[in-house]
């Protein structure tokens, strides 16, 4: 079976797109990345969302963006897992191709967040907790991430500004990216000065939730247009795993258990380990979750995650490069299309183009997606030949 | 929240009714009818104490729609004596300062207001410090 390559990639500026509906961000990521992948043509589409039915009142995305991006008649729907949509909608992708459903597939990630005052949007995503026994005792998910923080602080006995490494490296590298909402440098004079969002977490370790939409064109290797004149990236490992999805209901609460897994099998299934790849584009809504994702991964000792981060080990230089675009932290939240900028920010260092971001001789990258505090975690490695 | 929803949850949010698994004893809240421990049916009530201790917390301060007039508020995992954790509110709390492993017990009040127009006020359980052995 040949193997399976992405061809375009394609994203809009993360921000508030006032101007601009959701059907317009998403038509406008899908055209750039048909346009990259040298004008393929998809016989399937498959689009990762969370909101759209309530911020927008729309379903039936796959109707939707398959007439307005005139790709008339193909296979396309949603596929829904929280943060990690969009990643789903990529393994929907890299499925139907493995299995011969598919040659060439088109992958959206796409959320319209800014229509909404700020109680009604965080009312509406709360609905990716267990709503009955998380969301109806007045908890958000960044109140969720905020009772992650203080246990992880006080297991460790860490000082309140411990995480402020992510915030800082996230920001150093976001400054570079065209598409981030943030271009400001964080130091830890400015982190230890921001305001609270839910104690201990702050205003630096909660990323902005924002407008998205990114694209991805994958195929088969043997499809190629003649002349492509990108490097080809190859998708070599694919994974997903889950936990509960209330994080009360974990025997391990601190322990990333699904992270670990999504991330040891698409690893084995690349033949690689997972701390021998040129940068790992992790899962960071909140600076707790890159920590443990580290942790959870062996790629740090439990409990020091945040030392490393501090020492510059997760730099663009450093020893294993994380969030190399800015991650969510600087780049910005968009939830159910973020999966698909992370690949994006990918494949643009395989492809040698990150610019001031560039990570020498990058040949492989990891990336990891996260529903929820890791109760969905998709992973996918990606080479370039 | 829509009414059968409401009156549906009614027993696990006024008293704290879980199960009980008839096969490892485990306890169970919320009720799931599938033994999370054992994997065995679990089917049979069970009323927890609602005594616990805090296993971690935080403070709400960008409350979402129907929970503004609380604003800023506490939720904490509460880890229960009889052993699952559930996330809830704290209150009653005065000048005390909260703390990792602070002695909780349950207590109904509202939770919410009615922000969806559809007559329900949601009520349900928070906890509050144990009064100290002072007494
Ligand atoms: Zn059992």
């Amino acid at each position: 079976m040949s193997d399976i390559v992405i061809a375009g990639i394609g994203q809009i500026p993360v921000g508030e797109h006032y101007t601009i509906g959701l059907r317009e961000m998403g038509v406008r990521a899908l055209v750039q990345a048909l346009h990259d992948s040298g004008d393929l043509k998809p016989d399937a589409l498959y689009i990762g969302n969370l909101l759209s039915s309530m911020i927008s009142h729309q379903s039936n995305l796959g109707a939707l963006f398959t007439d307005y991006a005139r790709l008339g008649g193909i296979e396309s729907y949603t596929a829904e897992a929280a943060g990690a949509s969009g990643a789903a909608a990529l393994r929907l992708g890299v499925l139907a191709i493995r299995s011969g459903q598919a040659n060439t597939v088109a992958v959206l990630g796409v959320e319209k967040w800014s229509d909404l005052v700020r109680s009604e949007a965080e009312a509406a995503i709360m609905q990716e907790m267990d709503y009955d026994y998380e969301s109806i005792p007045g908890l958000t998910s960044t109140g969720q991430a905020g009772l992650i923080m203080q246990r992880y602080l006080n297991d460790y006995d860490l000082p309140p500004d411990a995480l402020n490494g992510f915030a800082m490296l996230a920001h150093a590298n976001g400054a570079h990216n065209p598409c981030s909402i943030f271009k400001n440098q964080v130091s830890p004079e400015s982190y230890a000065r921001s305001g609270m969002l839910c104690d201990p977490l702050n205003m630096y370790d909660g990323a902005t939730y924002a407008d998205g939409a990114a694209a991805l064109v994958l195929t088969r290797r043997d499809l190629l247009p003649k002349n492509f004149p990108h490097p080809v990236i190859r998708v070599s490992g694919s994974a997903a795993s889950s936990d509960s999805l209330s994080w009360h209901d974990r025997h391990e609460p601190m322990a990333f258990n699904a992270a670990a897994r999504a991330v040891s099998s698409a690893a084995e299934h690349a033949g690689i380990l997972p701390g021998q790849v040129s940068l790992f584009e992790l899962d960071d809504p909140f600076s707790i979750y890159a920590a443990l994702t580290l942790e959870a991964c062996g790629l740090a000792d439990r409990g020091k995650a945040w030392q490393m981060a501090r020492d510059g080990e997760f730099a663009i230089h450093g020893r294993l490069p994380i969030l190399t675009m800015g991650g969510c932290l600087a780049r910005g939240n968009p939830i159910g299309a973020k999966g698909i900028y992370q690949v994006a920010e990918a494949v643009t260092q395989l492809r040698g183009a990150a610019g001031a971001n560039q990570v020498t001789n990058a040949r492989s990258a990891l990336t990891l997606s996260l529903g929820g505090p890791a109760s969905t975690a998709i992973a996918h490695v990606l080479e370039r030949e | 929240m829509e009414n059968p929803r409401y009156w549906r949850l009614k027993k696990q949010r006024y008293g704290l009714v879980g199960e009980v698994c008839p096969h490892c004893e485990s306890k169970i809240f919320p009720p799931r009818d599938v033994c999370p421990e054992c994997g065995s049916e679990a089917r049979t009530e069970f009323t927890f104490s609602g005594k616990g201790k805090v296993y971690s917390y935080t403070v709400m301060r960008d409350a979402p729609a129907g929970y503004e007039q609380n604003a800023p508020y506490t939720v904490a995992i509460v880890a229960l004596d009889e052993g699952p954790m559930v996330t809830a509110q704290l209150t009653d709390l005065g000048e005390e300062k909260v703390q990792i492993g602070m002695p909780v017990e349950m207590v109904t009040r509202k939770l919410r207001e009615d922000v969806e127009k559809k007559g329900i006020l949601v009520y349900g359980y928070k906890f509050r410090p144990v009064m100290r052995a002072s007494n």
